[in-house]
């Protein structure tokens, strides 16, 4: 890092899922003197059920909210000067990429310069080298095809296209905390082996990386840790310094709250081993981190550092997972757990002996009376309302809806006072890992000017 | 009676099959009652687990607990037949567990 204390950047969080909010990115790049503004909207799935829907439709693939996203933001970050980083190209980052341009010049945004990273679809290399896959143990080839392989690629691609003048980024699969790490080493020119710096801003990107989740998101508790505005609840974002030094902060005319106790909580959120935190920049080690409230809704976090990077990348393989069908019904008062246990023993006597499932592939649920906990707590024999859910996993989609059949069933064959039946069948993606050489991972960056 | 919820903040996450607990005293001075008693037998017990599948790590600055439970999530979000297959309920389940009185 720099010795010098010089201009900070700021760093805001646009979104910390697919399906995350909008109006608290436009309020950010509207009124918070950002000069990045990331959304980090690919979960562990999304990359593999994206490849499936491209595969159906080649024009798609990437996150359906792009659209609607860079519309919502793209003037005022063009008014204010804010470069945009996504991973929200998904599967399809190419695609993705034509959508923004043709966005921005809907928008008569013109000279905006948007930047396609690819690279991280790795299936050839995959098929090609064979690695041992984490949850079996054995190679990839003695197991069924993966449809998809995407590595974890790192911060270098996108710095490059910052450095090649992009004022929009959009990636595929890339490291969470990488979206941030790459916007602050341009701006601060850190050594990509300043594993200090990288640690920091490793550190910086995982606490903005779940949006919400700074300020009081997944945090709140009436009792506990009651939060202020949640219903406008305000994104974060970080000022960093040239020699590491980190404030958070939301806006003050938003909802939330983002102190010691939030940041703490999104500090450790994921985290098996703080002392080293694997990404394909740096092994990040947040033993040693310290939060210190400095004013409201301003949060300063100093002592993260870390080691040399692994010299492997994670791959998310996707898999064919079929399909799930299932089906919920609703008792209440006098011994509805017994009806409702009732029910479920029905249900399951019908999907194994006239439809022929597995009772294993079957799971039953009794909300209301401990299903959250897992059987691990003792169910509320007393319980005054109890929700049915029978779920199970299957080869095709017109066995996943006799699931939910069966259950609907349940109203006119079923235990007295069956209420409220709903049924659904979902296509499944299922994904596994595995490493692949960082050699045989090669990112591309290709940056087009709206005309 | 005194419970983990007297006491404490818990985060739930999840990394594949395991899940990942951050225990979060709200006073710093109740560190070292936690380490005591939250230890790594406690916490598999509450989750029905045999001992070698939880670790914990301390973090005396922040200060934290970490608690990694291997295997206790049915395949992770992607192989549960569970509503949470992610497991962000779980933590609450920790919040449970009962403290001596001290």
């Amino acid at each position: 890092m720099s010795a010098s204390s010089g201009p900070s950047v700021r760093l805001g969080a646009g979104a910390g899922f697919a399906g995350d909010r909008i109006d608290p990115a436009v309020e950010l790049a509207t009124h918070g003197a950002l000069d990045y503004l990331v959304f980090e909207c690919l979960g562990e799935r999304t990359v593999a059920a994206g490849q499936a829907r491209r595969r159906a439709d080649p024009r798609t693939g990437f996150d359906p909210m792009l659209s609607a996203r860079l519309r919502a933001v793209l003037p005022a970050c063009r008014q204010h000067g804010t470069t945009i980083i996504t991973n929200s190209g998904a599967a399809n980052p190419l695609a993705a990429g034509d959508l923004a341009v043709a966005v921005a010049a809907d928008l008569g945004l013109h000279g905006l310069r948007v930047a396609v990273v690819t690279g991280d679809d790795v299936l050839d290399a995959v098929l090609a080298e064979d690695p041992l896959v984490w949850e079996t143990g054995a190679p990839v080839s003695s197991g069924p095809v993966p449809l998809s392989a995407n590595a974890y690629l790192g911060h270098e691609p996108i710095t490059q296209a910052l450095a090649e003048g992009a004022d929009v980024v959009i990636t595929g699969r890339v490291a969470d905390p990488s979206l941030y790490l790459a916007a602050l080493r341009h701006e601060h020119g850190w050594g990509a082996d300043d594993w200090e710096a990288m640690g920091t801003a490793t550190m910086v990107g995982h606490l903005l990386e779940c949006a919400g989740q700074l300020t009081g998101g997944y945090f709140a508790d009436p009792v506990t840790k009651p939060v202020p505005g949640m219903a406008r609840l305000g994104f974060p974002f970080a000022d960093v310094t040239p020699d590491g030094a980190v404030l958070l902060g939301k806006l003050a005319r938003s909802g939330g709250l983002l102190d010691r106790r939030t940041c703490r909580e999104q500090l450790l959120y994921e985290v098996g081993d703080p002392a080293g935190y694997l990404t394909p920049d740096v092994v990040a080690d947040f033993s040693g981190v310290r939060l210190l409230d400095v004013g409201p809704d301003r949060v300063s976090a100093s002592g993260a550092t870390g080691r040399p990077r692994p010299d492997s990348l994670k791959v998310t393989l996707g898999h064919d997972g079929g399909w799930v069908g299932e089906g919920q019904i609703s008792y209440a008062g006098p011994r509805c757990l017994a009806r409702a246990r009732l029910a479920g023993d029905i249900v399951l006597e019908r999907l194994t002996d006239l439809h022929g499932l597995d009772p294993d592939d079957v799971g039953i649920e009794l909300i209301g009376a401990g299903a959250a906990f897992r059987g691990l707590a003792v169910p509320a024999e007393d319980a005054q309302e109890v929700r049915l859910r029978v779920a199970a996993r299957v080869g095709e989609e017109e066995l996943a809806l006799l699931v939910g059949h069966e259950v609907e069933s349940l109203y006119t064959n079923g235990p007295a006072g069956g209420g409220g039946a709903r049924s659904g069948a979902t296509s499944q993606v299922s994904v596994r890992s595995c490493l692949l050489p960082r050699t045989l991972v090669t990112p591309q960056v290709e940056i087009t000017e709206v005309p | 009676m005194t419970t983990l919820d007297d006491l404490a903040d818990v985060r739930a996450g999840d990394k594949g099959d395991t899940l990942i607990l951050a225990v979060l005293p709200r006073d710093p001075a109740d560190l070292g009652r936690l380490r005591a008693e939250l230890t790594e037998a406690t916490v598999a017990a509450r989750f029905g687990l045999a001992a070698d599948r939880v670790s914990r790590q301390v973090l005396p600055d922040l200060p934290a607990l970490v608690l990694t439970l291997a295997g206790v999530l049915g395949g992770g979000v992607t192989g549960s037949l569970g509503l949470d297959g992610h497991g962000k309920t779980l933590g609450h389940h920790l919040l449970g567990v009962e403290l001596s009185d001290g």
